[in-house]
């Protein structure tokens, strides 16, 4: 047993503070929108230029000027504002972004994150992410724990050109939760069925 | 002065020319000025540098430069959208330089606001890095980043005064004004004209002094992922 994507974007969710100004990137983070905690008002940001994004439009009612990050069709809200994208990062670069939520690669135990490129193979552009994870507050990877082959995406170092040195704080993943500290990885919970020794097994990175 | 053109080729008449650098507004295929690329891909310019976050798609915006061969470099952040442009980066027909998004767009602001270089901490760490030079303020390290001086700078708007002044519609506003500031020349192209006074002052996105031409035309506005919910769901 382990989370699925859904379970996972919702433990993300718990993330979320009241009031916060917070970025979701593409894949698993998105879904993260789906699971705000009750009582919990968070404002959401797409780095294009926009602040206060609402769910996806009826059919009929797409908009070509009105689209998210991952360049799909989305709606506004009462409390919407529109900005260009050098105001958008500036706000991103100037610490005002209290969390991004992001997909990875790799992760590794100095908390420098993987997410943009695999030499000779995916080469589209880091586009907003090196920004947000040098820029925002808090840093937390959305991810699963191992790859397709079955080895960690927790590691040692990572072998994947980095989008940032030392900006992961938290890392969820379907096996559980861990926190980047001195020295490491701590683990912070355990998925629903997940053993602890489970967890380090599947985990190359230093768990201190 | 007279800013207003009749369409986007008699535009670009006397300022559109071989191997310039180009500055272009839009994010995704939204906000991109696609009757101005039309022209530049119809006038028949080769070897041109575009800052652009996006190179298109295979058959919309950049990428009809693309499949004409006229673009000889891209300075862009993302361009996963497009099949011929992997083609022609991996053959070595085509130079790319990656810059973080908003690097890319603090580069416009800053080349159109005089400023020619500025420290970042975007990219420390990683290959964006490598060769620039670090400085640390305050404790942090930070590499320096250069403003874009473009030769020309081509954006869309939704409506504008015969003077410049502009306004954009939501997210298509985008990189529209930082590509705007940073251009020796810039032509903009929007959906409708109105004389001065009509848009509120206060309004106004981009003040005309950055609007040197201005073209008024249809647009196609094609969608890249068009996402939607049921009309069932709460």
């Amino acid at each position: 047993m382990a989370w699925d994507r859904n379970q996972m974007a919702a433990r993300a969710g718990q993330e979320l503070k009241d009031g916060m100004y917070v970025n979701l990137g593409i894949g698993i983070p998105t879904l993260v929108s789906n699971y705000i905690p009750e009582g919990v008002s968070v404002t959401l940001q797409s780095e294009n230029g926009m602040l206060g994004m609402g769910p996806f439009p009826y059919e009929g009612e797409e908009d070509p000027d009105l689209i998210n990050a991952g360049k799909q069709t989305i709606t506004e809200l009462a409390h919407t504002s529109y900005f260009d994208s050098a105001t958008s990062f500036g706000m991103i670069r100037g610490g005002k972004i209290a969390m991004a939520i992001l997909g990875a690669m790799e992760v590794d135990e100095k908390g420098d994150l993987a997410n943009w490129m695999i030499p000779g193979k995916l080469i589209k552009g880091m586009g907003g992410a090196m920004d947000l994870v040098a820029g925002v507050g808090r840093v937390i990877v959305v991810m699963d724990h191992t790859n397709k082959h079955g080895e960690s995406k927790l590691l040692k170092e990572c072998t994947l050109p980095l989008t940032g040195a030392g900006v992961v704080d938290r890392i969820i993943t379907n096996l559980g939760v861990l926190d980047v500290v001195e020295g490491g990885l701590k683990i912070v919970e355990t998925a629903d069925g997940v053993t602890e020794d489970e967890l380090r097994a599947a985990t190359e990175a230093t768990i201190v | 002065m007279q800013k207003v053109y009749g369409s986007a080729t008699e535009a670009l008449e006397g300022v559109i020319k071989d191997g310039m650098l180009i500055a272009a507004g839009g994010f995704g295929l939204s906000g991109i000025p696609e009757l101005l690329l039309a022209a530049i891909r119809d006038s028949g310019v080769k070897d041109l540098t575009f800052a652009s976050n996006n190179a298109g798609v295979d058959d919309f915006g950049i990428g009809i430069l693309l499949q004409t061969r006229q673009v000889k470099k891209m300075i862009s952040s993302y361009v996963g959208e497009n099949a011929e442009f992997m083609r022609q980066y991996l053959s070595g027909e085509l130079e790319l330089e990656f810059n973080p998004q908003g690097t890319l767009a603090e580069r416009m602001r800053a080349g159109g606001a005089g400023i020619p270089g500025f420290y970042t901490k975007t990219g420390v760490g990683t290959v964006i890095a490598e060769g620039k030079d670090h400085k640390d303020f305050n404790g942090q390290t930070y590499i320096m980043e250069e403003g874009i001086f473009a030769d020309l700078s081509i954006v869309k708007a939704w409506k504008a005064d015969t003077t410049g002044n502009a306004i954009f519609r939501k997210t298509a506003r985008n990189f529209n004004p930082p590509a705007a500031m940073c251009g020796k020349v810039c032509i903009m192209e929007v959906e409708e004209i109105v004389q001065p006074g009509e848009l509120d002052p206060d309004h106004i996105h981009l003040p005309g002094i950055y609007v040197h031409r201005i073209i008024q035309g249809a647009h196609e506005k094609r969608i890249e992922q068009r996402t939607t919910r049921p009309r069932s769901a709460a």
